[in-house]
């Protein structure tokens, strides 16, 4: 086993240094080889499909929440808010997701209103986030650069598990808008966020804390918890679904290396959990293509499945597979699960690669 | 003073789409709006060096493949994050079936 060298996950550490120093960060990634026009297809924007589903998220949402306020009281809520809080809490991910990077409507607008609603939902602010997001692809799971490492190495299974809840997330992200409405931007998020947009970040982070402040104020002066059971509550009780698609992702996978192949994953899911996460299930094809729509992933990944390792047939298998994975990264945090390209597909930039396989699994 | 380069032939660029042109260790993007116009500007996004010829052009915009940022490619105007910085735009003209520009 090659001498661990400990990762730092802060932005402005020794993992950042030692990631521009390498060429890690901002390097060139790999992309499967796509005739310009079969692309140029793949890409091409269409408000239809989001348009169809956001009136069907919208419905679901308006309707599981007025389900819930007409059952109050009693256990009959239970369902409706079941529903409400997955629409609310999880779904609203991958609309933030994708409306962020403007690729769910053709009509830039639209993206922008649902991208500010969803985000409003996450508790998360629209702007620190959007840069965060615009670092995660360029430096995908690049450890001191990427700020949106949902599993750390070694692995925090407590927090893992906890994540379920919404609690930690909750604990965070409340406390980072009052501190951003304050006007205080941490050092990660001024190395990712360019000064000019600073000021955008505290306005937005107002507007959230304001809306939140109303919320408790309506349900102090109601005398009831129904406000907050449909406003911001939902991000606890509503994440699961959100956890439980999304840590997939990229957990127990290479880091450090610039193939997405070898850090993300692509899962087989059911056709409801492909709503609510607008099919982020094909994750490398998400990766290496970012200007194809949710809607045109599955068109993509047939297309491109030849030089991909074979994805996870179901989310039980890949937790199957991710289980042990984890375990063994609590003793050996450079352990990782190495994913089998097939015979015909390309290797790329070995030299990051080889680093890591001496720790794989094999 | 500045030169006309030739970059590419009339019919080697599809109707809104975008091609990337090098010359002298510089690399250019050549636009062909859907009114059957050409323009010209630097090849890379302002955000971060990606080949904007691997983007999608519609109408008057170009969107970096990497991040997503949207340029107008006529002007040059960066539409909002995660692009802030204008993309260089280069004069062009179309003669004899080809695409010159000015560099």
């Amino acid at each position: 086993m090659a001498g661990t060298i400990k990762r730092d996950y802060s932005l402005v550490g020794e993992s950042t240094r030692r990631a521009i120093e390498t060429g890690l960060a901002s390097a060139e990634w790999y992309h499967t080889d796509v005739p310009r026009k079969a692309m140029k297809e793949l890409m091409q924007r269409s408000d239809g499909p989001a348009i169809r589903d956001t009136i069907i998220w919208i419905a679901a949402i308006l309707g599981s929440a007025a389900g819930g306020i007409y059952f109050w009281g009693t256990w009959w809520c239970v369902p409706f808010f079941f529903v409400y809080g997955v629409l609310y809490g999880s779904s609203s991910d991958s609309r933030w997701h994708e409306c962020g990077h403007g690729t769910a409507f053709r009509t830039r607008w639209m993206n922008d209103v649902v991208y500010q609603i969803a985000s409003f939902m996450l508790m998360r602010n629209p702007v620190t986030w959007r840069w965060s997001h615009a670092r995660h692809h360029t430096d995908t799971i690049i450890v001191g650069r990427d700020a949106e490492i949902a599993v750390m190495r070694p692995p925090d299974l407590l927090r893992a598990a906890l994540a379920f809840t919404g609690i930690l997330d909750f604990r965070y992200s409340l406390p980072a808008l009052v501190r951003q409405a304050l006007g205080k931007l941490a050092p990660d998020e001024k190395s990712y966020v360019p000064e000019m947009e600073l000021h955008k970040a505290v306005i937005a982070a107002r507007w959230h804390v304001a809306i939140y402040i109303a919320t408790i104020a309506l349900a102090l002066t109601m005398r009831s918890w129904v406000p907050l059971v449909l406003i911001g509550v939902p991000r606890l009780y509503g994440t699961w679904h959100m956890v439980l698609t999304g840590l997939l992702q990229h957990i127990g996978l290479a880091d450090n290396v610039v193939d997405h192949r070898l850090n993300s994953r692509t899962v087989y899911m059911n056709p409801i959990s492909r709503f609510i996460y607008w099919n982020m299930n094909y994750h490398v094809e998400h990766h290496m293509f970012p200007m194809v729509p949710y809607h045109a992933l599955p068109k993509l990944h047939e297309l491109i499945k030849h030089d991909l390792p074979e994805p996870n047939p179901s989310m039980w298998h890949a937790y199957r597979e991710v289980w042990p994975v984890l375990l063994r990264q609590l003793k050996y945090e450079d352990y990782f699960l190495k994913r089998d390209l097939p015979p015909t597909a390309r290797p790329y930039r070995g030299e990051f690669h080889e680093v890591n396989m001496s720790a794989a699994a094999e | 003073m500045a030169d006309w380069v030739e970059a590419c032939a009339v019919g080697d660029v599809e109707e809104e789409d975008v091609i990337r042109f090098d010359h002298g260790g510089r690399t250019f993007a050549i636009y062909r709006s859907p009114d059957d116009e050409f323009f010209a500007t630097d090849g890379f996004c302002t955000h971060e060096k990606a080949h904007l010829a691997d983007g999608l052009v519609m109408d008057d915009i170009i969107e970096c493949p990497k991040h997503n940022g949207r340029f107008n490619y006529k002007t040059g105007q960066a539409k909002g994050a995660p692009v802030c910085v204008n993309l260089q735009t280069y004069p062009v003209k179309v003669e004899a079936g080809k695409v010159i520009i000015q560099i």
